[in-house]
C-alpha cells in the first residue's frame, strides 16, 4: 500500500531523531543533514540502516553516497564537478535537490547537499513506485 | 591487562546471536576503582563486553574477512548495577547487515532479571582508512577465540560445527 508524503516524513522524522538525537522539531523538510542536524559521516550508515528496518527496503550505499562519482577523474576536474558529471549525478540521485550544489559544484560542497525533504523523496521513490 | 569483557562464549550460531557470560569479580581493578565503596562493573565495560560479542558475531558472518569496529552506540538502558559477585549473561542478536556495517541489539541479564539493553551499530574499515593491514594479527584473534570458548560452541545455522576460518590461519 502505497504511503502518503506524511506518512513518510513521519518515519524519517522518527529515524532521524534516533539516529542523530535531534527534537522532532529540528527535522523539517528544509533542513539539510549535515549542517542543521549534524550529522557525521558514520550517521550516514546508522540512518540508512533505520530507513531500510522503517520501511522495508533496501539503500544499496552509491544511491545515497555517489562517492563513485565523486572521486571519478572523469566527472571531477580541479576539485570541481564537471557538467558531465552534474549530469550523472542527476540521473543517480533524480530526487535530490541539486540547483544549489549546480551554481558551485566544488565537491567539498557536496557533503551539506542533503536534506530531509530530499530523504523523504528518496524514500518515496521507492516505497511507492 | 588484556582487553577482554567477556569471559566466555556460552552460545554462537553464526548470523543470527551469541551468548556469553561475565563474572563480576571484586579482583578487577574497574569493579574496584569506579566508584570508591560501592563496587561494580562500570556501565560502559557492560557496553564493551557487548560490543565484542557482537562484532565477533558481524566479523564472522563475513569469515573475518572484514575490519569491524564498534561505530556507534544506538540506545544503552540499564536497570541495574552489576554488583561483585554476580554473573551477567549477554545475548546479542544480528539486527542487520550491509556491505559496510551491521547492527546488533543485546541484553544483560542477572539472576534471571534483565539488568541492561543495548543496541549497537559496526562499521568496516575500508582498505586504506585510519591505518593499513588487519586490526589483529590472525593468531591474536584465534587466541582470544580459543580462551572465550568460541571454538568450542560455534555453529553455522544448520547446527554444524566450523572446522577452520582461513582468514585465521
Amino acid at each position: 500500500m502505497a504511503l502518503t508524503e506524511d506518512e513518510i516524513f513521519a518515519k524519517v522524522q522518527s529515524a532521524l531523531e534516533d539516529a542523530l538525537g535531534v527534537d522532532d522539531d529540528e527535522v523539517t523538510m528544509d533542513a539539510t543533514l549535515v549542517g542543521d542536524l549534524g550529522a557525521e559521516s558514520i550517521d550516514f550508515l546508522d540512518i540508512v540502516f533505520k530507513l531500510e528496518k522503517a520501511f522495508d527496503i533496501q539503500i544499496p550505499r552509491e544511491e545515497l553516497s555517489p562517492e563513485d562519482i565523486l572521486t571519478n577523474s572523469q566527472y571531477v576536474q580541479d576539485g570541481v564537478v564537471t557538467a558531465d558529471g552534474l549530469a550523472e549525478l542527476k540521473k543517480r540521485m533524480p530526487w535530490a535537490d541539486l540547483s544549489d550544489f549546480e551554481a558551485d559544484p566544488k565537491v567539498q560542497n557536496f557533503g551539506n547537499l542533503l536534506t530531509v525533504g530530499d530523504l523523504c523523496r528518496y524514500v518515496g521513490a521507492k516505497v511507492n513506485d | 591487562m588484556r582487553w577482554l569483557w567477556v569471559d566466555r562464549f556460552t552460545e554462537f550460531v553464526s548470523g543470527s546471536h551469541a551468548k556469553g557470560i561475565k563474572n563480576v569479580s571484586l579482583v578487577e581493578e574497574a569493579v574496584d576503582n569506579y566508584c570508591p565503596g560501592y563496587p561494580f562493573l562500570p556501565p560502559t565495560l557492560i557496553i564493551e563486553g557487548m560490543a565484542q560479542l557482537g562484532g565477533i558475531l558481524v566479523a564472522e558472518h563475513f569469515l573475518f574477512d572484514k575490519r569491524v569496529v564498534l561505530a556507534k552506540v544506538g540506545r544503552a538502558k540499564f536497570y541495574a548495577p552489576a554488583l561483585n559477585g554476580t554473573t551477567l549473561r549477554y545475548e546479542v542478536k544480528m539486527d542487520a547487515v550491509q556491505d559496510n556495517g551491521g547492527t546488533v541489539t543485546s541484553t544483560s541479564h542477572c539472576d534471571g532479571e534483565i539488568q541492561a539493553e543495548i543496541d549497537l551499530m559496526f562499521a568496516f574499515l575500508e582498505d586504506g582508512y585510519l591505518i593499513d593491514g588487519p586490526l589483529f594479527e590472525p593468531d591474536d584473534l584465534k587466541v582470544m577465540l580459543r580462551i572465550m570458548k568460541f571454538f568450542s560452541v560455534a555453529v553455522d545455522a544448520n547446527g554444524n560445527r566450523f572446522p577452520t576460518y582461513e582468514k585465521l590461519n
